[in-house]
């Protein structure tokens, strides 16, 4: 246990911790250099492409330092707001962090908040200064904020770059020296802290594990504390490049544990295992059920492939325990599923998912965050659906999620953030100077407000400098109403949204306008009408064709006119016919691009 | 059988056209040797049988001289039995004709003209970058009858912008003066590869408005039908039957030999294009190679193209070709479609034939591929 290291990388997007990793496991020799495809952590194709890592993983590296051979557990870490759940529960084990900070660009929000995640978490903090190969690095003003961020020594910073190789072997002599080996009692009984699971469709679901105290051996019988189940270690093993099969997994040690578990559902991050026989009496502190944020309803483009839909979503479902889902049935859609994420790129990723691994068109409804109504005869109501809520007549009132937002930008963009803070329904809470130049905003806002195109605003009138995180800060009375869209005097539930009343106005004008774009030209005039009640408050047309016809036809035209018009077909699939309008799929996320 | 010639010149670029032509005539004689020299190796691209139609289409083969023309057809006639009454078309300028020239097409064996006469507004001619002037267009018709070749097309182009309809009704009533017995008239349709369509990117031109293209078309359906003309394709009019025929082996599926640079051919099973490039094409025929592209043409492929194209004519599409060419899965998948848009109006059956109703032409292309199938 004493040779144990393990440690875990917080870091901003985009500052290199994928390429970090890679030079660790090359320079630790754990893969070669063949092996190496860039950014060897993130193994999803779509994580790759969007550059962060989505799931988190870990990896064991072997390193000899003055001669005695140590176990480095690298456990990585999603980098996303939408995981901070998933990031507290790798936090948990590790006992120590590397804080990598990219010397162009300092320290963002992220990586603040996971900071202080890990200094609650008493891990011990190496800073590594990053990229400082790039020419525009500012080593020395980056380390000043380090220096005032950490109250670390500038001494104790160490100066590296993934890319360029430098820096490697300090970081690892480091790891040894400065991160505490694990401490437990290897005799006691079994608390094993899942911090994350991977889904192998050949053998069920991979647990990731970190023995907290006690050991566990190939074959004994566990019981998961929070859920409850029980199950036999068919397969333990530590993890490397690929699985290590092992008889043992130690105390203080990481490794994975395969026991015929289908459903990632069963296996909640942040749980603790133990021995059936010899059970621990309490689980390790910080379980807690993570909770979607964001819902909205994904519905097939073809009525007739809802059963389908079901199947993808199930197998989603088994890698993907943060998604949570009901059947649903839209007037205008037919059926569908109501679903919950924990954020908007958790939306995304599933959506994308669903159509690139599962090869399905489906439709997302507005995205809405959970309300909470009391209603007349005083019972309280949570909606997460527009067309959950009640007529105005039977609502006492409505409350609103709000988040503390933690803002973080250089000081120059805190007037345009304060305007955007405002506009968004924000309340200034409290105003922090990291450094002379970089400054910590702290607003609370609805989230509402934030999960639309909050982000991609902040980063555009910031020039990419600002960077968010928050946590959820309870409820508040707000003056919500329900904003219903109509095509052709036919009301589409599908596009309706639950808006502040302040809002409303604008918000009924511009998505009729973005529909009006979005919806192609059909047979008949099409008039899209947004109304509050009964009161239209905003009306677009789009006009009807007047001719579809190419002007000629002849033996060099054919073979090209064809695939135009399959071309033509093929975009009509992805299109929903609601009464006699066809709407295309990008229509119902409209709302999202109102702005 | 029918054979299609492209000859890939022409004097200037119209800002409208999208079709393979070089500007540059330097090599039009090694071009016109490669043509024939294509024509010989592909002798047997068509079954046997007696080739019905020719066509000289391009660019414009109005610029071929007596030699080429003579070289051409001559190489015809050596390896293909043409049909005595064949219908032999040639694409001409009203720049080219004059009574030597008109002379000269005659005595080869031309014995119709599709003109390209496109306006008699001179403003309209010169916004579309023509080479004729509006007198030469007016003038040309008559030349070419007093030659002896009374079996003329003239094409031309409607949606021109404009304020009103002013100058359509005028373009008609010069036309209908000419006492042609087929005329061809094109919706003007900006192509991306041209000036009018960089122009549209650049913004320096507005879109063609659909509603006064539409208004344009209806106006000419209307006064073409009123002087006799009958619309046997989408945008194509003929009096007393003087159909084109070789236009019209394309709308009904007939296999068709093209030569020349980016000339189409259809065996019935594939479709295959020549290179749109003069000096490739060149390369290519003079190692004695075919530049050509080859596509093999599914079920499902056949299907489309017969309801493409048979839906824009009078003769319409056979339901039992159409259920002949899918194996059975245009019934299967597109009963649905079929009793909507006979719902719509757009389209009736008539004994087993689907025709465009005359609101349904307006919509041709959307109903064709709302009919396709998978």
């Amino acid at each position: 246990m004493k040779k144990i290291r393990n440690f875990c990388i917080i870091a901003h997007i985009d500052h290199g911790k994928s390429t970090l990793a890679d030079r660790l496991l090359e320079f630790t020799k754990t893969v070669s250099q063949r092996e190496m495809q860039a950014q060897l952590l993130d193994n999803m194709d779509l994580e790759r492409e969007r550059g962060i890592t989505i799931k988190s993983h870990a990896i064991q590296m072997n390193y000899v330092y003055q001669g005695e051979e140590y176990i480095l557990n690298l456990i990585d870490t999603p980098g996303h707001v939408d995981f901070s759940y998933e990031v507290s529960r790798s936090i948990a084990a590790c006992e120590g962090a590397l804080l990598l900070v990219d010397a162009s660009q300092g320290t963002e929000a992220q990586t603040i908040s996971n900071l202080y995640l890990a200094i609650n978490h008493d891990l011990v903090i190496i800073p590594v200064l990053n990229k400082i190969d790039l020419p525009g690095a500012m080593p020395e003003e980056i380390k000043d904020e380090m220096v005032d961020l950490l109250g670390c020594e500038r001494a104790d910073i160490i100066p590296a770059s993934g890319k360029e190789g430098i820096g490697i072997e300090n970081i690892l002599n480091a790891i040894v020296e400065r991160i505490p080996a694990p401490v437990g009692d290897p005799e006691g009984p079994l608390q094993a802290l899942i911090f994350d699971s991977v889904f192998n469709s050949y053998r069920g679901i991979e647990v990731i594990f970190r023995v907290k105290n006690g050991s566990i051996k190939k074959g004994d019988k566990v019981k998961f504390m929070a859920t409850g189940k029980e199950y036999i270690a068919d397969e333990i093993g530590t993890l490397g490049l690929q699985q290590i099969p092992k008889q043992v997994v130690e105390c203080g040690d990481v490794g994975y544990l395969i026991s015929g578990i289908k459903v990632a559902k069963e296996v909640k991050v942040g749980d603790t295992f133990t021995h059936i026989d010899r059970p621990a009496t309490e689980a390790i502190v910080g379980f807690s059920e993570v909770k979607p944020m964001v819902f909205a309803g994904i519905y097939p483009v073809d009525t007739s492939e809802f059963e389908e839909l079901r199947e993808a979503m199930e197998k989603l479902q088994l890698n993907d325990a943060a998604l949570v889902w009901e059947p649903e049935t839209s007037a205008a859609l037919g059926f569908g599923f109501r679903c919950g994420f924990l954020g908007m790129l958790h939306m995304e990723i599933v959506q994308e998912r669903l159509e690139r691994e599962f090869d399905m068109t489906v439709i997302t409804t507005v995205p809405s965050v959970q309300f909470r109504v009391l209603t007349t005869k005083d019972k309280l109501l949570n909606i997460s659906a527009p067309s959950e809520m009640p007529e105005p007549n039977h609502i006492k009132y409505i409350e609103e999620p709000y988040i503390n937002a933690q803002i973080i930008t250089k000081s120059d963009y805190i007037g345009p953030i304060l305007n955007l803070c405002m506009d968004k329904r924000g309340v200034l809470k409290n105003q922090i100077y990291l450094t002379a130049e970089r400054v910590e905003l702290q607003f609370l806002i609805p989230l509402a407000e934030v999960v639309f195109d909050f982000f991609d605003k902040l980063k555009t009138i910031s020039r990419g400098y600002a960077s968010l995180d928050y946590e959820l800060a309870g409820y508040q009375e707000s003056d919500m109403v329900k904003l219903d869209v109509m095509l052709n005097g036919e009301a589409v539930d599908a596009l309706s949204a639950i808006v502040h009343r302040s809002k409303s106005y604008e918000w009924g004008k511009k998505l009729c306008e973005k529909l009006r774009e979005l919806i192609p030209r059909q047979m008949f005039e099409i008039a899209i009408q947004a109304a509050i009640g009964q009161k239209i408050i905003a009306r677009e047309t789009v006009k009807a064709m007047r001719k579809d016809v190419l002007a000629k036809c002849y033996g060099g035209d054919i073979s090209r006119k064809r695939k135009l018009l399959e071309k033509q077909k093929k975009g009509k699939k992805r299109m929903r016919q609601v009464g006699n309008v066809e709407i295309p799929q990008e229509a119902f996320m409209a709302v999202l691009k109102i702005n | 059988m029918h054979l299609y010639i492209h000859i890939p010149f022409c004097k200037q670029a119209c800002h409208y056209c999208d079709f393979h032509f070089s500007t540059n005539t330097t090599n039009k004689r090694a071009v016109v040797e490669a043509i024939a020299r294509e024509i010989v190796l592909r002798k047997s691209y068509l079954p046997d049988g007696d080739m019905e139609t020719i066509y000289f289409g391009g660019g414009t083969p109005s610029m071929l001289d007596e030699a080429e023309l003579h070289f051409l057809l001559e190489t015809i006639h050596k390896h293909f039995r043409v049909a005595p009454n064949a219908e032999i078309t040639l694409e001409a300028n009203p720049d080219d004709l004059n009574a030597a020239s008109l002379q000269m097409f005659a005595k080869a064996g031309i014995n119709r003209l599709s003109i390209g006469i496109q306006s008699f507004h001179e403003p309209h001619l010169r916004f579309m970058n023509r080479a004729h002037s509006a007198v030469e267009a007016e003038q040309c018709v008559t030349l070419a009858q007093n030659a002896g070749i009374d079996n003329i097309s003239i094409d031309l182009i409607y949606a021109i912008p404009s304020e009103d309809h002013d100058i359509l009704h005028s373009d008609l009533f010069k036309a209908f003066t000419l006492n042609v017995p087929h005329i061809s008239a094109y919706c003007l349709t900006i192509e991306p590869q041209t000036a009018f369509g960089s122009w549209l990117k650049k913004k320096k031109m507005r879109p063609i408005e659909e509603e006064y293209a539409a208004q344009q078309f209806e106006i000419l359906v209307k006064s073409l039908g009123e002087h006799g003309y009958e619309q046997y394709e989408i945008s194509n009019f003929a009096r007393n039957g003087h159909y084109s025929n070789h236009n019209s082996s394309y709308w009904k599926q007939h296999p068709y030999l093209g030569v020349g640079p980016s000339a189409h051919s259809y065996n019935g099973a594939s479709r295959e294009y020549n290179i749109s490039n003069n000096a490739k094409y060149l390369e290519a025929i003079q190692k004695g190679l075919i530049p050509a592209t080859i596509e093999a043409l599914t079920p499902a492929d056949r299907t489309n193209e017969y309801l493409l194209t048979g839906l824009r004519t009078k003769w319409g599409v056979e339901l039992l070709k159409l259920d002949e060419f899918s194996a059975g899965a245009f019934a299967l998948q597109s009963e649905s479609e079929l009793e909507r848009m006979t719902r719509k109006g757009w389209i009736r059956e008539d004994s087993g034939i689907l025709l465009l109703t005359e609101a349904g032409k307006l919509f041709a292309d959307r109903i064709a591929s709302d009919l396709f199938i998978d």
